[in-house]
């Protein structure tokens, strides 16, 4: 097992009762208590151990296994190597043929989309996917219709994080420049508050200007509770703003650690960077 | 070098939004001409007025013809072909026929026979043969962008419009791409691309034009245009123009 780097920071809060699991099994490192609350910290937030996935004859995954801590994460690697496929089955959207999903000590592979929802996954994918002929805002509203009570805080962060949405709200999701898109996707999957928000391909079709400013915004996620696990083409970027890195090739896991440890590799910098 | 494509005065309007204004543009025969700008610039406006997918005033000429007003498919017909940003291939046809619909539609009256096989060559062309007979809905969003290109190809275009379609590439896969283009250049085609990553502008284009608010803002070679102070403003962002060292 690797060693938690850096001081313990409040994030990922989670209710006691979940914990017992954890516990049990020993993942759990921190307990702090807030005023009302007793919280308490994974180690690991994500744990996957020989995941197997595809789609009919094909299959595409073929044993993953990752360890990832809270905080912010990516996933790279070439073009149809699994990574969206591996996002794909942690949101629950693909069934998994074999092997184990554990979330904050909670098993998911055996759980429906909305379920893993519930427990706090959110999954924005790639393309955007935005539903046309609704407004902003009601996309936005899709993305927490599990939780009414959150949606108007939601809505209010989606805003403060994304002002060029609040200006837009009313307007149909179709009329969105790309970016703006993007933008309404990522906030859309931030208004369940979920504690891991998983991106597929952040940076594209975006402006490099525009790529910094959402970059800027995700690095602000852990504090507020939500972890991520970032998709990206543009490797230089996603490593510069990760704190670890998992290297995807054909289906498994074949290099993770610190992403500045990546950053330097020399498999990494010939095959992702082009250096 | 005679003006393959002429736009003078391209304005477009939706609702209470001025997409495009006064924009002119004109790309010589055989150029790769890059459209960068912010997202919601109105790059790919540009493209769809020019393809007639949307409604403009101003004026487009190409290869001397006036093409104002025409619908997408004439525009096409005429050897102006295009793709689209967001990619909708027909999922349950093989990648293949996906090509042949390009090569079907383009005017030319082939047999459907004939148009598969112009889209084999395409297809070998583009590097996607092994996944031809495939059904295009289990392509990644990689290779359905150059399925676009591959359409677009089929259709024997004089001038292809490639709006995006290295999305989703990293730095190493961009290479592949970049040949691929150069080659489309190299056999004449002039080409106008809206494109978001810096590698494929700087390695690629002849001439760059820079789009801000619906108005042109700069226009010139990769390396002037780049480390214009509006476009790196507007644009690029300030860490990419330190990390260019701009």
């Amino acid at each position: 097992m690797r060693g938690w780097r850096g001081p313990p920071t409040p994030a990922l809060p989670t209710r006691v009762r979940e914990t017992r699991v954890g516990a049990k099994r020993g993942k759990v490192f921190w307990f702090f208590s807030s005023e009302k609350n007793f919280f308490v910290v994974f180690r690991l937030l994500l744990e996957i151990s020989s995941l197997e996935a595809g789609y009919g004859s094909v299959q595409v995954l073929w044993g993953v296994d990752l360890q990832m801590s809270p905080g912010i994460a990516c996933l790279i690697g070439a073009n149809g190597v699994g990574k969206t496929t591996l996002l794909r089955t942690l949101s629950g959207l693909l069934p998994a043929r074999a092997g184990t999903i554990r979330f904050c000590g909670e098993s998911l592979e055996a759980l429906r989309a909305d379920e893993i929802l519930a427990r706090g996954v959110a999954h924005v994918p790639e393309g955007r996917r935005l539903f046309a002929s609704l407004s902003v805002e009601d996309n936005l509203l899709m993305g927490a219709y599990q939780t009414r009570s959150g949606a108007k805080r939601g809505l209010a962060r989606a805003y403060d994080l994304f002002p060029r949405l609040k200006e837009r709200r009313r307007q149909d999701a179709a009329t969105l420049s790309g970016g703006e898109q993007q933008m309404c996707a990522i906030a859309r999957g931030l208004m369940s508050e979920p504690r891991l928000l998983l991106i597929d391909e952040l940076s594209l079709g975006l402006a490099p200007r525009l790529v910094d400013e959402l970059a800027a915004s995700l690095r602000g996620l852990p504090t507020l509770g939500t972890s991520v696990l970032l998709v990206e083409q543009d490797v230089a970027t996603a490593l510069d703003l990760a704190a670890e890195g998992f290297v995807l090739d054909r289906g498994v896991v074949t290099l993770s650690g610190p992403a500045s440890a990546l950053a330097t590799d020399a498999r990494v910098r010939e095959a992702y960077l082009g250096i | 070098m005679s003006a393959v494509l002429e736009v003078r005065g391209l304005s477009v309007r939706f609702a209470g939004l001025q997409a495009l204004s006064e924009v002119s543009v004109v790309a010589a025969a055989g150029e790769v001409l890059g459209l960068i700008g912010p997202n919601g610039a109105g790059n790919t406006t540009f493209i769809n007025a020019v393809s007639g997918a949307v409604k403009s005033r101003g004026r487009v000429e190409f290869e001397g013809r006036d093409i104002s007003g025409l619908p997408p498919y004439r525009v096409a017909r005429l050897g102006l072909a295009r793709t689209y940003q967001i990619v909708q291939p027909f999922p349950a046809m093989t990648v293949l026929d996906n090509v042949a619909a390009g090569a079907l539609f383009c005017g030319e009256g082939l047999s459907l026979a004939q148009a598969r096989a112009r889209a084999e060559g395409v297809l070998e062309r583009v590097g996607m043969a092994a996944v031809a007979r495939v059904p295009a809905a289990s392509l990644t969003l990689a290779q359905r962008k150059r399925l676009e290109v591959a359409k677009g190809l089929a259709a024997r275009p004089r001038m292809l419009l490639l709006d995006e379609v290295n999305a989703g590439l990293n730095s190493t896969e961009i290479e592949g791409a970049l040949a691929l283009i150069r080659s489309i250049a190299a056999e004449g085609i002039t080409v106008l691309l809206v494109e978001h990553l810096m590698k494929v502008v700087s390695g690629l284009c002849d001439r760059v034009v820079v789009l801000h608010h619906g108005r042109l803002i700069a226009d010139g070679t990769p390396g002037d245009v780049l480390a214009d102070a509006a476009v790196v403003e507007a644009y690029l962002g300030r860490r990419y123009a330190e990390r260019a060292g701009v």
